[in-house]
Order: structure tokens, then C-alpha cells, then sequence
């Protein structure tokens, strides 16, 4: 008899057979990479799957300017370990440039404006395909995307026009000017990503184990204080024991209380949470019940 | 753990998005935050409750239509299986979503209403399974509680289910009485339902063998890409990667090279774990051949006495999917079929097949929108294929509009 396949082992040789297909069927691909947990995870698949030759492509990080530190040193030396070349887009650029416009209303953040700086970047460097970490079971406009996603000339999904996608045979032909989104990692759950980071032994950056900081909280979640962002009049500052669930933009991405200082225990606190990693930890898919799928269509992640 | 993925299909109001949302609500897999966003929706929406069909229909167009447009994919989990939902709209129109989660799919299941019997579109919806080949069928005879779970409303609609399904090709066919609504043999069985001998819904979801459906006598590779680190230290590397579509490869095994036709030996298996003894479908390995040979995306490496057929003209069967232009005998299209693509040729639409009788219109001039039909297809090159029936991974195919670059119909080559 042969052995069972695992759920993971076929997890994995779905995402491999998808970055086999990316860099493939494109001239110039290139991987998003942000230091959060899905990319890192993205990351060692693409390694497992070109090995033992480079990857074929460069990581791209859009970078807010609002970075956890511990995360910004975590892609410094991921990049430099797997001898890949890093193109760095920033946000702050496109402020300077005059391409968008802070918000400097309190509580305002930069998360909406990555969407111009990624457009930029895609289209100053040629990419004909930007391929992303982006899972279904974390949004319910991401449950209706496509392993290969189109973006038109602007940069824009339409969920109401989307070519379908049967068996595993992915469509990536395009016109010059328009791009294509890949999201291998479409079929893992949170759980998955943390089990199958446990099996691999997958480094991750400090700050989704716990640790002590300085927070306060708004809007019912709790903020770091960071040179980006400090509490209002109203809000108390205190020191708490967190953890990150998801690792965005500090002015928007909360921590959750958490005492799970190795990988085993941020597991058992996964398969028991209650509240989805978005909805506990995202400030910026609060604004309405189609946040996420608004800012898609404008061409976000 | 192992993944089951299967597709659900119904018609309007059979209670589907209920028995998703019943699934996933008893399998502790709806968070509350997510739980609190459906209520606040339902209430924007004026209704009582919770309308766990918004659980599903995540598109602003859906909600505002009330309507489901998109196949949306779902997952849970029990400490037996992995899922993966694909839940399909059972609207008369979307048939191109039924095809598109039936694809991947393990498993389908079919709801249909106590009070309703089998209507036309679960006749549609079991033939588009059958076609697709799924193995296996569960048809969920819904809302029991409704017909005061009277065994002979389900006998009557398992027998004529069972009629029809006897004209299709279907391996493995189950039947549930549940009531999404209330729990009833969805994950434990009922107590209102003592005259039902078999198992709950989740338990057979957790029980179906489906790890013999893989096809693992057929040795299929399409090479996806040529590994060649050229670096000091795997100068001399030359490896091809790819996912096993079918069959069992060994190190030391005899294979052939399609097309060039030239033989070799396997050397070895690599993964970037290691060596590996052996691969089966699903995995993602790297294969290195004894010789030097000129083998590159598109190839596929099978066995020098079990080949797939080869040719450039393909008897098929179509899906249509696009309502922007229709297929007619004539048209050239490009055509993907694994690693590889070629342009297609329509020599000739043999019949349009009307899913609701599996009758056969001869005098069809074209396939339109969610139509289906049989054609022969001319391809630029050969390919290299085996019937759907027998494998789905080197059976299928799609094509695409070389104008638009849509893709119009999914193909099962016969």
C-alpha cells in the first residue's frame, strides 16, 4: 500500500505545482514578500520547489514605512540567506513623489495607499505576474479568488468577471500592460500555516510570540505605541503580554494577548481562538462589510 | 490528516448555504467575530436572525442581489479530515461554477428539497458530476423535518434519483434524509429518522475511501520546469520538475520521454528534503534520468509500455463558459493541456447535449453559454492524453480566446 498523503503534504504539492506554473508562464514575476507569516511561508515553498537551484524570481516588499522593526531585520537576512534580490517599493516615495496623499487624521493609516505603490512598482519594474500569500479562508472577497487572477491595465480585479479556473490548468495569458495575481497559498487555513511551519522548523520574526509592550487599546483591539503611533488623549497606555496574529503596517495591525512563547502553544491558541486572524488583528477591514473587496477591485493584495 | 475536497450543488432555497453554514457551525469553524459580522448584515438587511447564506456570498453583488454569483471555497476541519468546500449557486446559469468546483472535486453533494423531489436541476447537477468525474455522490435529501420525516417522501426520491443516475457514469452513490435547519443526520444521526440505516453526513465526508480513486497504475509526468542550478556545486544538475498526475515512479524505473521518444532510466527523486524512494499523485518532486536528454516544459516522462495516446486530433467534450462569443465548427482557439500549450482547431460539433434529458441535438450550430457538447478538435501539436474517464489530471484541457485571452470551455477528451 501506498502511504496517505497528509493534508499538508498535499497543501504543499499544490502550492509547489502553482510556483512551478509562475515562473513558467511569465517573463517578469516576482514574489511578494512583507516578513509576515504567509510570505515567509511562500517563501520556503518557492525554495523547496526551484532546489536546488536560486529562485527564479526577486521578492518585492511594499514597504508602509511603518515597519515593526523586528520584522524589517527578519527580511534583511531571509533575502540575504536565500541569495535573492530585493526590490523595495515604498510608500513613502509615492507620498514625496506627490502620487498619493497622507490621511493625517488620527487613526488614519497607510494601508490603503500601498495599493498606488504597488501599481507604481509593477509597473516601473515590468512584472507581468506579482504572486502573493493571500489566503480564501481569511476574507470573504479572498473566497472567490483565483488560484491565477487577472488584473486589467489598471491594475483592477472584477469579481463579477473572473475567468474560470478548472482542474489545475491556470490560464496566465495576458496583454501587455495588464498582470496577473498567483496565490498559491489560497487553500491553507491559519491552522495550516502554523502547523506546517512547526513540521518545517520555519523561522518566523519575534513578534508572533509573545512578549512584553506597550500598548492601549482602541476600538476594542490593542495597538503597540511605536514611533508611528501613539495613543490619544483618552486612551491608557500599559504594558501587556502579546502576540501578532498578522503582521502589517504598524498603525493598523493590533496584537492579540497572548502567553504562547513557542510555536506548539500559538497552535493550541489558534485551534481554540474563536475570532478570525483578520477581524481580530485588522483595523482596516472594519470599514465595511466589503472593505476587502473594494480595495481589491483598486488593485490591493 | 488527509484533505477531502468536494463541491455542494442545489437549487434555490434547497437549503444549502444552512447545511455549509451547519457544517461549519458544529464543526467549530464560523468564528464569533465572524458570527457578529452576520447578524449586523442580516439586520442592515431588516431580517430576523442570522441569514447564514451571507456566510457565503461574500461579493457586494451578491449580497445586494441576494443572489450567489461565484463558486466560494470554504474550510473545516474534524480531528478525521481536512475539507475543502466548494460550494457551487445552483442558478440555472451558472453551470460554468458547478463545472469548475466538480473539477477538483472528491466528492459531490447534491441537495434537493423533501417537499420538491428531484427537479430538473438536480438532474443537471448530478450529469455535470458525473461528467466531471467525480467518484463519489452523496445526495442530500433536504429538510426532512418538513414532510414529517416520513421514509417513504425519501424512498420515493432516492428511487427516482437512482433511475436517472443509473444512465450515468457514477461510481459511488449514497443517500441522506437530514434537516439542515435542525441538525438531523447532518453530524450525528437523528433520532427522528429510526428507519434510516446508515451514517450521518459528516461521518460519511469522514469515512469515504477516496485514497484508491487516485490512478496510481498510469505513469503521467508533464515536466512544468527544467531545474539547472549551474553553480559550483550542482554544476552537472539538470533535474525535472513537476507534479505526478498519475502512476507510481520508482528510482531505477525505464521511462520514455514524450514526444522526442527516447528512453532512460530514473536516477533519482529529489525533493529539497531529500531523496525520495518512490512518487505517487499528488506529489511535487523533482525527477533526475540516468542519460542527458533534451527534455523540457511540456514533455512528459511516462513508461516505454504504458504510454498515453498521442495525436493532434482530440474527440472531446465541451463546457462553454463564455457568453461573449459562442463556439462554432471553424474556430481556432489556443488550447492548454498540462504543462503545455498548442492552438486548437474545431473540425467538427457533433451534438449539443441537452443536460436535462441527455438528449443530443445533431443540428446544433454552435455551443453557447453553459452548453455542452461533443467535438473533434485538430491540434498544432501532438499531445500527449488519456481519456477523462480514466485519468482526469492528462484527460482534460481548456481553452482560451487568443484575442481576449478568456478562457472559454474546459475540455474531456474522450
Amino acid at each position: 500500500m501506498h502511504r496517505l498523503i497528509s493534508h499538508l503534504d498535499a497543501l504543499e504539492a499544490e502550492s509547489m505545482h502553482l510556483l512551478r506554473e509562475f515562473a513558467a508562464e511569465f517573463e517578469r514575476p516576482v514574489l511578494l514578500f512583507s516578513g509576515g507569516k504567509d510570505s515567509v511561508v511562500m517563501l520556503h515553498l518557492a525554495k523547496k520547489a526551484f532546489w536546488p537551484a536560486k529562485l527564479p524570481f526577486p521578492v518585492m516588499h511594499i514597504d508602509t514605512g511603518h515597519n515593526f522593526p523586528e520584522v524589517l531585520e527578519f527580511r534583511d537576512s531571509a533575502v540575504e540567506r536565500l541569495d535573492v534580490n530585493l526590490v523595495v517599493a515604498s510608500v513613502q516615495e509615492s507620498i514625496d513623489r506627490g502620487r498619493v496623499a497622507e490621511d493625517t487624521t488620527p487613526g488614519a493609516s497607510r494601508n490603503r495607499l500601498q495599493t498606488t505603490t504597488l501599481l507604481d512598482a509593477i509597473e516601473e519594474h515590468g512584472f507581468d505576474a506579482v504572486m502573493g500569500g493571500a489566503r480564501r479562508d481569511e476574507e470573504k472577497a479572498r473566497a472567490k479568488e483565483r488560484f491565477f487572477s487577472f488584473r486589467d491595465e489598471f491594475g483592477q480585479w472584477d469579481p463579477k468577471n473572473q475567468r474560470p479556473e478548472v482542474w489545475s490548468i491556470y490560464n496566465g495569458r495576458h496583454r501587455k500592460g495588464e498582470h496577473i495575481r498567483v496565490f498559491p497559498l489560497s487553500n491553507w487555513t491559519e491552522l495550516d500555516i502554523w502547523q506546517y511551519i512547526a513540521d518545517e522548523n520555519i523561522e518566523l520574526p519575534t513578534i508572533y510570540f509573545a512578549h512584553r509592550r506597550d500598548v492601549f487599546r482602541r476600538d476594542g483591539m490593542l495597538m503597540a505605541v511605536t514611533e508611528f503611533l501613539q495613543a490619544g488623549e483618552n486612551e491608557e497606555v500599559f504594558e501587556a503580554t502579546v502576540r501578532y496574529r498578522t503582521v502589517g503596517d504598524a498603525t493598523c495591525t493590533a496584537a492579540v494577548e497572548s502567553i504562547a512563547v513557542e510555536i506548539d502553544d500559538v497552535i493550541a491558541e489558534v485551534a481554540a481562538s474563536r475570532i478570525t486572524e483578520r477581524g481580530a488583528t485588522r483595523a482596516d477591514d472594519k470599514f465595511s462589510e466589503a472593505a476587502m473587496e473594494d480595495r481589491k477591485r483598486e488593485g490591493y493584495f | 490528516m488527509e484533505l477531502l475536497r468536494f463541491a455542494t450543488a442545489g437549487s434555490v432555497d434547497d437549503g444549502k448555504s444552512t447545511l455549509i453554514g451547519r457544517l461549519l457551525y458544529d464543526s467549530k469553524q464560523i468564528f464569533e467575530d465572524t458570527l457578529e459580522a452576520l447578524e449586523h448584515s442580516t439586520k442592515l438587511r431588516g431580517e430576523e436572525g442570522m441569514n447564514l447564506a451571507l456566510l457565503t456570498d461574500g461579493l457586494r453583488a451578491e449580497r445586494e442581489q441576494g443572489i450567489t454569483i461565484d463558486v466560494a471555497y470554504r474550510y473545516f476541519a474534524t480531528p478525521r479530515r481536512k475539507f475543502i468546500i466548494a460550494d457551487t449557486p445552483g442558478h440555472v446559469q451558472y453551470t460554468r461554477n458547478m463545472v469548475t468546483g466538480a473539477s477538483t472535486a472528491d466528492l459531490a453533494l447534491i441537495l434537493v428539497d423533501a417537499r420538491n423531489g428531484i427537479v430538473e436541476q438536480s438532474r443537471r447537477h448530478a450529469f455535470l458530476a458525473s461528467l466531471l468525474g467525480v467518484p463519489h455522490l452523496v445526495l442530500c435529501v433536504n429538510k426532512m423535518d418538513l414532510v414529517d420525516y416520513d421514509q417513504a417522501v425519501f424512498e420515493r426520491i432516492k428511487n427516482e434519483f437512482r433511475d436517472f443516475a443509473a444512465k450515468l457514469d457514477v461510481r459511488d452513490l449514497t443517500f441522506v434524509p437530514v434537516s439542515a435547519l435542525r441538525g438531523d443526520n447532518v453530524v450525528e444521526r437523528s433520532a427522528n429518522t429510526p428507519w434510516y440505516e446508515g451514517s450521518s453526513l459528516l461521518h460519511q465526508l469522514e469515512e469515504v475511501h477516496i485514497a484508491s480513486d487516485r490512478n496510481l497504475i498510469d505513469c503521467r509526468f508533464p515536466v512544468q520546469y527544467v531545474i539547472r542550478p549551474r553553480d559550483d556545486r550542482f554544476h552537472d544538475y539538470r533535474g525535472y520538475a513537476g507534479q505526478v498526475a498519475s502512476g507510481t515512479y520508482k528510482v531505477g524505473d525505464d521511462v520514455v520521454v514524450l514526444p522526442s521518444g527516447f528512453t532512460s532510466t530514473i536516477a533519482s527523486i529529489d525533493t529539497a528534503d531529500g531523496p525520495v524512494e518512490e512518487a505517487v499523485p499528488p506529489m511535487s518532486v523533482t525527477i533526475r534520468l540516468t542519460d542527458e536528454l533534451d527534455v523540457s516544459r511540456g514533455d512528459m516522462i511516462s513508461r516505454p509500455n504504458n504510454r498515453p495516446r498521442e495525436g493532434q486530433d482530440v474527440d472531446a467534450m465541451l463546457c462553454w463558459f463564455s457568453d461573449r462569443t459562442r463556439l462554432q465548427a471553424g474556430g481556432k482557439y489556443a488550447l492548454k493541456h498540462t504543462s503545455k500549450w498548442a492552438r486548437a482547431l474545431v473540425k467538427d460539433l457533433h451534438y449539443r447535449l441537452d443536460v436535462n434529458t441527455l438528449s443530443r441535438d445533431e443540428s446544433a450550430e454552435g455551443l453557447a453559454l453553459n452548453e455542452i457538447g461533443r467535438v473533434t478538435l485538430r491540434t498544432t501539436q501532438p499531445l500527449f492524453y488519456d481519456d477523462y474517464r480514466r485519468n482526469r489530471a492528462t484527460g482534460s484541457f481548456i481553452l482560451v480566446d487568443e484575442a481576449t485571452n478568456d478562457t472559454l470551455a474546459a475540455g474531456m477528451i474522450l
